[in-house]
């Protein structure tokens, strides 16, 4: 390796271009069977299910940064799936089975790793809601307990018991929660579809959607105009926006969220640990930082700013959770944008504009659904527009119809 | 922190206030179909823009509404609402004739 190394150095070329992951940037085409508007892991994941299991390669995802820029390099990168309703359990389960055999089928480390997710009851309302997700996650096939501070005290002995006002109860174990590196997620769906003849087309940002009688037959872009068969719209934060493009409204709010990491220590901490009544959620990385996350901003904003005041609030409940972590400095800090919607649970499918599909209202919870999320909606644009049995629920029109999948209680730092 | 003017109390933390979500206008309950409902309730805008919404200052419990832009997070202008409602707006239904 150092010999390779030291030619390289010696080389006139860059000879990394000739393995790059990528191909390079081509024109656009004047036409497209499929447009994937937003390259970020759900964009990607979708063109490579599309090209993979469907056949489908005629497909251009225009990204107007660059790839996983958005909110996929923005997430805290936690895998679980145990959540309330049915449905979303379901759904979130699948996207865990797919998970664990993303980095084999890719040939590409995505550093899954399995540590189990605890999440903490202060009250008596939350150990009822426990004890029911509990259930509801092992009858869906999930691993899921409820568990004794006995049992919390073993498994994160650097635990404070008794923080503040708020002693813990119990815990919500689920065994299968994990974490991943979210870039390699999405590199990886992206090397694994233009490898199969998929265009990833980044610095390509849509301007406008052409419909034409209620049916998209295109889109403008800062490169030009494209026509395509069908859209698929997977854009975050911006799926408001953009589907005003398109003409219609959609059930969602635009808020920020704020992360942070901290320096690295040394490894104490192996479960992802959340507590929605001390509104936040903290991990250890496998360098040793500490991640934290919490709710979203308090109020909608279109800005990725970061703000003091909540990194108080947020820090504040983490240091009572974990005392000892007072002195440690800050490494970096960011906000990504959550597209909220008021059920926090996903829109998937259909929209008021025919062969024009969305895939949105992600809020905080869009990164553990990536490889679900991209299989269905691959196969949502490869039957036509047949809705897969899995993401019914998550119409848009389910709002129309008063029939939301109530997901609140569930997020691991209530909002 | 930022600071938001708060019309009753004057320039203050804007931890102090509650954003009390956009001021739309709102059907008739007593008369607009179920569509028109869920589209009021539901959908939203969600535009980059300047938006008028209603704000709370928790300490005092004072509403009163604010014009913001959606990007850059400016707060432009917050006033009373009794400059755009001047009328009582009913949410039951008037009593029929034959009860009155």
């Amino acid at each position: 390796m150092p010999f390779s190394l030291l030619k390289y150095g010696l080389n006139k070329d860059y000879p990394f271009e000739k393995h790059a992951d990528l191909p390079a940037p081509t024109a656009l085409k004047p036409s497209y069977d499929v447009v994937i508007i937003g390259g970020g892991g759900h964009g990607v994941a979708t063109a490579y299910y599309l090209a993979k299991y469907h056949g489908i390669t005629n497909v251009a995802v225009l990204e107007k940064g660059y790839l996983g820029g958005g909110n996929t390099a923005r997430n805290t990168a936690v895998i679980r799936s145990n959540y309330l309703t049915p449905e979303g359990v379901k759904f979130y389960t699948e996207s865990v089975k797919l998970f664990e055999g993303l980095s084999n089928e890719f040939d590409f480390n995505i550093m899954y790793s399995k540590r189990g997710q605890l999440t903490l009851a202060h009250t008596d309302a939350a150990v009822r809601g426990f004890r029911q997700r509990a259930e509801i996650n092992k009858h869906f096939g999930g691993k899921t307990e409820l568990i004794d501070p006995q049992q919390i005290r073993e498994l994160v002995p650097m635990l404070n018991m008794n923080p503040g006002h708020l002693p813990i109860l119990a815990g919500l174990w689920h065994m299968d929660g994990a974490t991943a590196r979210h870039d390699a997620v999405a590199w990886g769906y992206a090397k694994g579809a233009t490898g199969r003849g998929v265009e990833l087309h980044q610095l390509t940002e849509v301007t406008d959607v052409m419909v034409d009688n209620g049916r998209v037959s295109g889109v403008n872009t800062n490169r030009g105009a494209v026509n395509c068969g069908c859209v698929v719209q997977a854009v975050a934060g911006h799926s408001s926006l953009l589907a005003a493009k398109a003409g219609f409204k959609m059930p969602i709010i635009s808020y920020p969220l704020q992360a942070m990491v901290t320096q690295p220590v040394k490894p104490f901490l192996d479960p992802l640990v959340s507590s929605p009544s001390l509104h936040c959620y903290v991990q250890q990385t496998g360098r040793g930082e500490l991640v934290f996350g919490g709710g979203s901003d308090p109020y909608p904003l279109y800005n990725t700013r970061s703000t003091m005041d909540l990194k108080e609030s947020l820090l504040a409940h983490a240091i009572e959770l974990f005392p000892f972590m007072a002195n440690m400095r800050l490494m970096r800090q960011w906000s990504g944008l959550t597209d909220m919607t008021s059920d926090y649970s996903p829109i998937m499918g259909l929209s008021p504009v025919e062969n024009y599909y969305l895939d949105a209202g992600w809020g905080t919870w869009g990164f553990k659904s990536t490889p679900i999320c991209g299989k269905t909606m691959a196969e949502l644009v490869a039957s036509g527009g047949q809705v897969p049995k899995l993401i019914k629920p998550f119409a848009m029109d389910r709002f129309k119809t008063f029939e939301q999948v109530n997901e609140m209680g569930a997020t691991a730092a209530s909002h | 922190m930022k600071i938001m003017n708060c019309p009753l109390n004057g320039p203050r933390n804007i931890s102090e206030f509650v954003h009390g979500g956009e001021l739309r206008e709102m059907p008739d309950p007593n008369l607009c179909s179920d569509g028109e409902w869920a589209d009021y309730v539901f959908y939203h805008e969600n535009a980059v823009a300047v938006v008028k919404e209603w704000w709370l200052h928790a300490p005092s419990s004072y509403w009163f509404i604010a014009e913001r832009h959606t990007a850059s997070d400016e707060i432009l202008n917050t006033y009373d609402p009794s400059e755009i409602f001047n009328q009582r707006v009913e949410f039951s239904l008037p009593p029929k004739e034959s009860e009155a």
